[in-house]
C-alpha cells in the first residue's frame, strides 16, 4: 500500500469504526420493532448485517482497494458459495435428484 | 542457506506477497466452512414449522450487544496496530495489539457465561435443533477467537523480536493476522443478528 493510500485509510478508519456501531445500535432497535411479516424483518436484519459487512471488508480488510488476483479468487469463492449454499435447498425442493 | 522469495516483498506478477495471498486463500475456505453451516440454518429454519422448534429461544441480547460492539472495536485496534508499525511506532503496536487481546479476553469470558447460563438451564447443542445450530456456530466462531488470540498474543509476545531484526516482515505478520481477525469480526456480525435477533 502506498503511503497516499495509507493516509486515506488512516482518516477513515474512525469513520467506520462509528459507522459500524450506529448500525450495530440500529440492527438490535429494528429488531425490536413489528414489521408485520418476519420475512421483512430478516430483510431489514440482513441488509444491515450486509453493510455493515461491506465497511469491514472494504475499509478494515482494505478489499476497496486491492490487487485483481484478490478480487479474482474472492469472485470465485462467491461462486462457490453460492452453489453450497443453495444445492441443499435446491435438493429440498426436488430440483436436484440422485438417480 | 537458499532464501524463499516473496515473504516481504511482494510479487511483481500478483502484487502479493506469499502470506497475503496464503491468508486471502485460508479467508476463502473459511467462507466455505462457515457457509456450509449457514446453509444448515437456513435449512433448518425453512424446514421447521415454528422457529425456534421448542418457542422463544432464551439468548441473551444484551451480552451478545456488548459482545458484537467488543468485535467491532477489536477490528478498529488491530488495524491501528498495523497503521502503527507502518508508522515506525513500536509502542503504538503494542499498545493497539494489547487492547485487541483484551477485547478477545472479554469476548470468550463473554461467551463462557453465556454458555454457562444455558448448561446451567439444561439446554444443551441437543435441546433442539435450534440450540444444536446456535452451539455448532458460536462454538466454531468461538475455536477462531481463540486462535486468534493465540497468534495475536504470540506477535505482541515472543514474536515481537522480529522486528528488530526484520521490520517490514514483522509489519506484514501483523496485517495477515488483522485480516484473519476481521474476517472473525466479519462471521459474527451475520451471526449476532441471525441466532440473537431475527
Amino acid at each position: 500500500m502506498s503511503s497516499q493510500n495509507l493516509e486515506h485509510h488512516k482518516s477513515i478508519y474512525l469513520k467506520v469504526l462509528l459507522a459500524l456501531f450506529v448500525l450495530t445500535v440500529l440492527t438490535v432497535a429494528v429488531s425490536f420493532f413489528d414489521f408485520g411479516s418476519i420475512t421483512l424483518a430478516i430483510l431489514i436484519g440482513l441488509t444491515i448485517a450486509f453493510i455493515k459487512g461491506f465497511l469491514v471488508a472494504g475499509n478494515f480488510m482494505h478489499l476497496l482497494d486491492e490487487v485483481k488476483p484478490i478480487y479474482w479468487l474472492l469472485a470465485l469463492t462467491v461462486v462457490f458459495f453460492f452453489v453450497l449454499f443453495f444445492m441443499p435447498m435446491l435438493w429440498e425442493m426436488n430440483l436436484v435428484t440422485v438417480e | 542457506m537458499i532464501e524463499i522469495p516473496y515473504n516481504v516483498k511482494p510479487r511483481q506478477e500478483t502484487g502479493l506477497y506469499n502470506a497475503k495471498l496464503g491468508i486471502w486463500l485460508f479467508l476463502a475456505s473459511e467462507v466455505m466452512l462457515f457457509g456450509g453451516l449457514f446453509s444448515a440454518y437456513v435449512l433448518l429454519r425453512v424446514g421447521s414449522p415454528v422457529w425456534p422448534p421448542g418457542g422463544e429461544a432464551q439468548l441473551n441480547i444484551p451480552l451478545a450487544t456488548i459482545n458484537t460492539f467488543n468485535l467491532i472495536l477489536s477490528s478498529w485496534t488491530i488495524v491501528k496496530s498495523w497503521i502503527a508499525l507502518k508508522e515506525n511506532d513500536f509502542k503504538g503496536f503494542k499498545t493497539y495489539m494489547g487492547i485487541t487481546l483484551l477485547c478477545s479476553l472479554i469476548f470468550l469470558v463473554i461467551k463462557y457465561f453465556e454458555y454457562s447460563a444455558k448448561l446451567h438451564h439444561g439446554i444443551f447443542p441437543s435441546t433442539d435443533n435450534f440450540y444444536g445450530i446456535y452451539f455448532t456456530l458460536t462454538g466454531l466462531h468461538g475455536l477462531h477467537v481463540i486462535g486468534g488470540l493465540i497468534v495475536n498474543f504470540y506477535l505482541w509476545g515472543p514474536g515481537k523480536k522480529m522486528w528488530k531484526s526484520e521490520p517490514e516482515r514483522f509489519t506484514n505478520r501483523v496485517e495477515v493476522s488483522g485480516l484473519y481477525w476481521h474476517f472473525v469480526d466479519l462471521v459474527w456480525i451475520f451471526l449476532f443478528p441471525t441466532l440473537y435477533l431475527l
